[in-house]
């Protein structure tokens, strides 16, 4: 079970307090009569399934109730940062795993045991 | 007398606690701390099983976790019978009755053994090949059959009466074992103040120190230590010591499953108590201190009752006092089974030989075997074994061939080495890495926070481990900010440091092909198997898993793996990295369905809502309904009458008189600011400007697409409120569709959302009657027609209580909704329901209320409409604002196949013969005298008796439906078809005028 950060409370919460919500990143068109089809296929039907980084929605649905963002890898299912809705993608190559995962080896606590 | 091979004065259990059991009927002497199998093997009694496949004789390999073999049914009554428990981690206690399985008629004598003949018929993917003729024989004839052959215990079939629990914790260190390693990263992270979990499967602390007697930490008796260091460490306020507890899965950001077997040890457990707890762990480190597992040796016939591993035979001997044979023989790869050789001869126990396939065993176990006075069969290997239900005897051959001594033994200890357990590491999703050097694999490459310590790590030493394990105790802990006040130390001695170990085929396995030398001892999977399954052409190690079932049983391949890779790599001519290693799953051991169900069963599988009125009605006789997680009242039946004589006069009576009903289900959102207006205007097709307060409207919500996606009335409270209500289903998906668009598309709309469903109670009143009913009840409202006109909503009193009370029908007949407080319900529901008795009328549940509905029309999202359809294939469009430039799904419904002729449309299907009434789902053709398949062009959603019509109604989702008014069409069904006339959708009151009486 996972533990997302919701960028609303400011702090890690269960998996089981969040409902994934699609892709984000897609603004509904304000000019929504004027669409043709092609574009209102394209907004409404096309997604990527993208395999590695992703950037999805998520709700807070038994916490805040807020709608966020969140940028994910779809193959080591870790996210990498959340923030709030209406911000733009963050830069990628400023993103950190939003946990601390620094991993300890057998071999940084070799020296330590000798 | 607790069984003729215990040994007085060896092992640690209490001779004057006695216990008495029972194994398939027969009642056997035990001492309490007993597992099944060292009682078992107390008294003698090697044979306890039969295998999968062959119907083999089988005994007790292993003293732990990884048995393979010792499988038994443990039954306490007739609900709580365990199949499949391993003899070697089953506690006896009194009174236990233990049978053997998959065996008939008894374990000694067994039909199914013709197996064992028929072998040669019985290789690997004999049953892939041979029964694949004739296709639809597998399904009926086969499969059954084999399935009742073959297979394991037998499950229960009543109720499990037993409770589980479940709980959550927070740590910043736990350590999964509680071995040497285990408990010396635990005292090391406690000593610096951090929150420790420390589990460990089995019933006390220790780990290999329940077998290795020769250990002393500190000075003092290794076993003595592991006891008085956890007592220690239960002591402290941030340490948890949970024994008899199993890590069985590692999952994502350090959340480890734990079960804790409560009560499974226990003759007569209290009642209170859960059998087990299942502890759901979020650790911010993780070590992993697992140890290692010995393998058994790969030789012709190594399966025999007697056959075990040499660190159980030590276990039994040195923890349980019982020596596991009188004459026993060993057969080694690795330093590690000299030991049980020792151990057992200075209990008495004659050693027969020590056969080791090594051209050079360890010297120092070598020249101690010479001091005692034992035979070391340097370069020898077994090369067979005799005895039926109990091995009696090892052929021994020097390396290479030659002529074989016969040596009679009664049981034969075998070690090939050690495997580490890296189960929860790779679990983790860290990636092992081969060494060649011993054969292991080891962690390599982590990914997420924990470390392994010790066996589990390839660490032998034990000083080493004891090192490596106090450091990453402290180092673990420094990650939650804890720092060690002081550094510990601790010294161990033990008496040998291991060399050796093989993986794969001894000498004696043969290369021909009908030799049984197994692997798999619970799947029935020899050498040989592995060696066809390459020939066959498989290749990739995960194929040759499945194609001989390698690794696949209960046990998931804890001896047979490496072993079946080793082969496997020799056959192919690969590397044994190259060949590669399956993945570890959990659950590492077994784990109960009960254990992971825990609290979510029966009552509390699913959490049951009830309206406020619940009790009244069911004191008032009603039948209830699930609707999601909603009891409805169905129906009110009278004495005498049953569903259907109930449903036709609750429909006959709203509409002759007046009838209550609890609408309290309906989703309800008060939808509040300054900009609720636009914002309705948005979600809704409709518009909501031009509504004033104090007036209803009916809203049609799509999604983007164009399709309906939930309707309901809506009141105006005020410029600034409306009381927005939605299908009971629909309420929360609702709910979440308004805030995504609120929150994230119209983020500039100030308006605030909240649901209300269960504060307000709602009790419908319809029928001509209806205001009659209600009128002495309320307060403050005019309700005179012209005051208070169909779709209006007045605030006020009922019965002295707030209401806001709703002018409106979901049956086509004078009506009101009544909202109060959902405290005030019953009372209100009370009051309403004396008052509707009085006047003739009466309550009428969920069933009346769809035939109602139907009689007039009105559609039921979700019943009706299946998320394809659009306002207009409903009839609906004029619910759709066409000035409107902005709603959700304004631009679907302008898609080219939501616009095009031929759609499914809604209409009304009237049967010719009036008396029979449509199935809801069934198919409608045009021409029913087609070839099949026929074109079907559309179904009914909706049908039923209507008593007010005095025939049967149905509505129907029908290509074309309303260019096909008037025509006739067929519904097909197995025994007849059935003619129906396409009819509009209104079958009562088609003027409307009753609704504004």
């Amino acid at each position: 079970m996972l533990l997302i950060y919701c960028p609303y409370c400011e702090e890690e919460r269960s998996e089981l307090e969040f409902r994934q919500a699609g892709d984000a990143h897609i603004a509904r068109p304000t000019n929504m009569t004027e669409m043709t089809d092609e574009d209102f296929e394209a907004f409404f039907f096309l997604r990527d399934n993208v395999k590695g980084l992703t950037f999805e929605r998520w709700r807070h649905l038994n916490g805040c109730g807020r709608f966020f963002n969140a940028a994910r890898d779809t193959v080591s299912d870790k996210f990498l940062t959340t923030y709030k809705a209406g911000l733009p993608r963050p830069d990628l190559s400023t993103l950190r795993p939003a946990t601390e995962a620094t991993v300890e080896t057998y071999e940084a606590t070799e020296s330590n045991a000798k | 007398m607790s069984g003729a091979n215990r040994i007085p004065g060896a092992g640690r259990l209490t001779p004057a606690k006695t216990a008495r059991f029972f194994f398939d009927g027969k009642s056997y002497a035990a001492l309490e701390g007993d597992t099944v199998a060292s009682a078992l093997l107390a008294n003698g009694v090697h044979l306890v099983g039969r295998s999968f496949k062959y119907h083999r004789p089988r005994g007790i390999v292993s003293a732990g976790a990884e048995e393979p073999n010792a499988l038994i049914g443990v039954e306490r009554d007739a609900a709580r019978k365990q199949p499949n428990v391993r003899a070697t981690v089953q506690d006896v206690f009194d009174g236990m009755k233990v049978i053997s399985q998959n065996r008939w008629p008894s374990l000694a004598f067994d039909v199914g053994a013709v197996n064992n003949l028929l072998a040669p018929f019985f290789a690997a993917g004999f049953y892939y090949k041979t029964f694949m003729w004739p296709k639809q024989a597998w399904k009926h004839v086969y499969e059954p059959q084999i399935r009742a052959a073959a297979g394991l215990g037998v499950s229960p079939t009543e109720d499990d009466t037993d409770h589980y629990s479940s709980r959550y914790a927070h740590c910043d260190v736990l350590v999964i074992g509680a071995g040497v390693a285990g408990l010396s990263a635990a005292l090391a992270a406690a000593k610096t103040g951090a929150r420790v979990i420390i589990c460990d499967e089995q019933p006390e602390v220790g780990g290999a120190l329940h077998y290795d007697k020769s250990v002393t930490i500190d000075g003092q008796d290794g076993y003595s230590w592991a006891q008085a260091t956890a007592a220690n460490l239960a002591k402290m306020d941030n340490v948890t010591v949970l024994p008899r507890t199993t890590a069985f899965g590692y999952y994502a950001q350090n959340f480890v499953g734990l079960n804790e077997r409560v009560t499974e040890h226990l003759a007569k457990p209290d009642k209170k108590l859960p059998r087990e707890r299942l502890w759901q762990v979020r650790a911010k480190r993780v070590i992993i201190a697992t140890g290692a597992i010995e393998r058994h040796m790969v030789f012709a016939n190594n399966d025999r009752p007697g056959i075990m591993l040499a660190s159980a035979a030590r276990t039994f001997l040195n923890h349980f006092g019982v020596a596991v044979g009188k004459k026993v023989g060993v057969y080694t790869a690795n330093d590690s089974a000299y030991e049980a050789a020792f151990d057992l001869k200075r209990a008495g126990i004659t050693i027969a030989a020590i056969v080791d396939s090594r051209e050079q065993p360890g010297e120092a176990v070598l020249a101690e075997a010479r001091s005692l006075g034992i035979e070391v069969m340097v370069g020898y290997g077994v090369v067979d074994t005799g005895g039926k239900l109990r091995v009696s005897s090892m052929s021994v051959a020097r390396n290479g061939g030659g002529s074989s001594r016969k040596i009679a033994i009664d049981a034969l200890l075998v070690s090939a080495g050690w495997t580490p357990s890296v189960h929860m590491f790779s679990q983790s999703r860290g990636k092992v890495a081969y060494d060649a050097e011993t054969q292991r694999f080891l962690p390599g490459t982590y990914a997420q926070d924990c470390l392994s310590i010790g066996a589990c790590n390839g660490t032998n030493d034990l000083q080493a481990t004891i090192e490596e394990s106090l450091a990453a105790g402290e180092l673990m802990s420094n990650a939650s900010g804890y720092t060690a006040p002081e550094k510990l130390a601790l010294q161990g001695v033990n008496a040998f440091s291991w060399t050796g170990g093989m993986a794969g085929a001894a000498e004696g396995a043969g290369p021909d092909t009908t030799v049984k030398a197994f692997i798999d001892f619970q799947n029935d999977v020899c050498a040989k198997d592995i060696r066809l399954a390459v020939r066959e052409g498989m290749h990739s190690i995960e194929h040759i898993k499945r194609f001989t079932t390698n690794g696949m049983a209960t046990d998931q391949g804890k001896l047979s793996n490496i072993h079946g890779l080793a082969i496997a790599a020799e056959t192919l001519g690969r590397e044994i990295p190259k060949v590669g290693l399956t993945t570890f799953r959990a659950p590492y051991t077994p784990v109960t369905f009960g254990t992971l169900i825990n609290h979510s069963r029966g009552e509390l599988f699913d959490p049951t809502r009830k309206t406020p009125m619940h009790a009244l009605e069911e004191a008032q006789g009603a039948v209830f309904e699930d609707v999601g997680q909603w009891k409805r009242a169905w129906y009110y039946p009278r004495a005498g009458e049953d569903m259907h004589q109930a449903v036709n006069r609750e429909c006959k009576t709203v509409r002759d008189i007046a009838g209550i009903f609890d609408a309290s289900t309906l989703g309800k959102i008060e939808v509040v600011g300054p900009d609720a207006a636009q914002f309705l205007n948005l979600i809704y097709t409709n518009s909501w400007d031009t509504l004033k307060p104090g007036r209803c409207r009916y809203g049609i919500m799509l999604r983007e697409d164009g399709f309906v996606y939930d309707d309901g009335v809506v009141g105006r409270m005020a410029e600034d409120r409306f009381h927005v209500t939605t299908t009971t289903g629909g309420a929360a998906r609702v709910m979440n569709h308004m805030e995504d668009y609120l929150q994230t598309e119209f983020p500039h709309l100030n308006v605030w959302l909240t649901s209300a469903t269960e504060q307000w109670a709602v009790i419908a009143v319809q029928g001509p009657k209806a205001r009659e009913i209600i009128e002495p009840l309320v307060e403050g409202i005019d309700l005179s027609n012209e005051a208070f006109p169909h779709m209006s909503v007045r605030e006020g009193k009922v019965c002295g209580v707030p209401t806001r009370l709703f002018r409106m029908s979901f049956t086509g007949e004078t009506g009101f909704e009544v909202n109060v407080p959902a405290d005030f319900g019953p009372a209100v529901w009370a009051a309403i329901s004396e008052r509707t008795e009085a006047l003739g009328g009466c309550a009428y549940g969920t069933e009346a209320m769809h035939i109602l509905r139907a009689e007039k029309g009105y559609i039921i999202v979700g019943q009706d409409t299946d998320g394809t359809v659009t306002p207009d294939d409903a009839s609906l469009g004029w619910a759709v604002g066409k000035k409107k430039t902005d709603f959700v799904g304004i631009r679907g419904l302008r898609r080219p196949d939501l616009v095009a002729d031929g759609r499914k449309q809604l209409v009304g299907l009237l049967t010719k013969d009036p008396a029979v009434v449509l199935e809801e789902g069934a198919q409608i053709v045009a021409n029913p005298n087609q070839p099949l398949p026929m074109t079907m062009i559309g179904h009914v959603t909706s049908a039923y008796w209507s008593e007010n019509c005095g025939r049967s109604i149905a509505l129907a989702l029908v290509a074309g439906g309303k260019g096909k008014i008037g025509q006739t069409l067929y519904v097909p069904m197995p025994d007849k078809t059935i003619a129906v006339e396409v009819s509009d959708m209104v079958f009562f009151d088609k003027e409307g005028g009753r609704i504004n009486g």
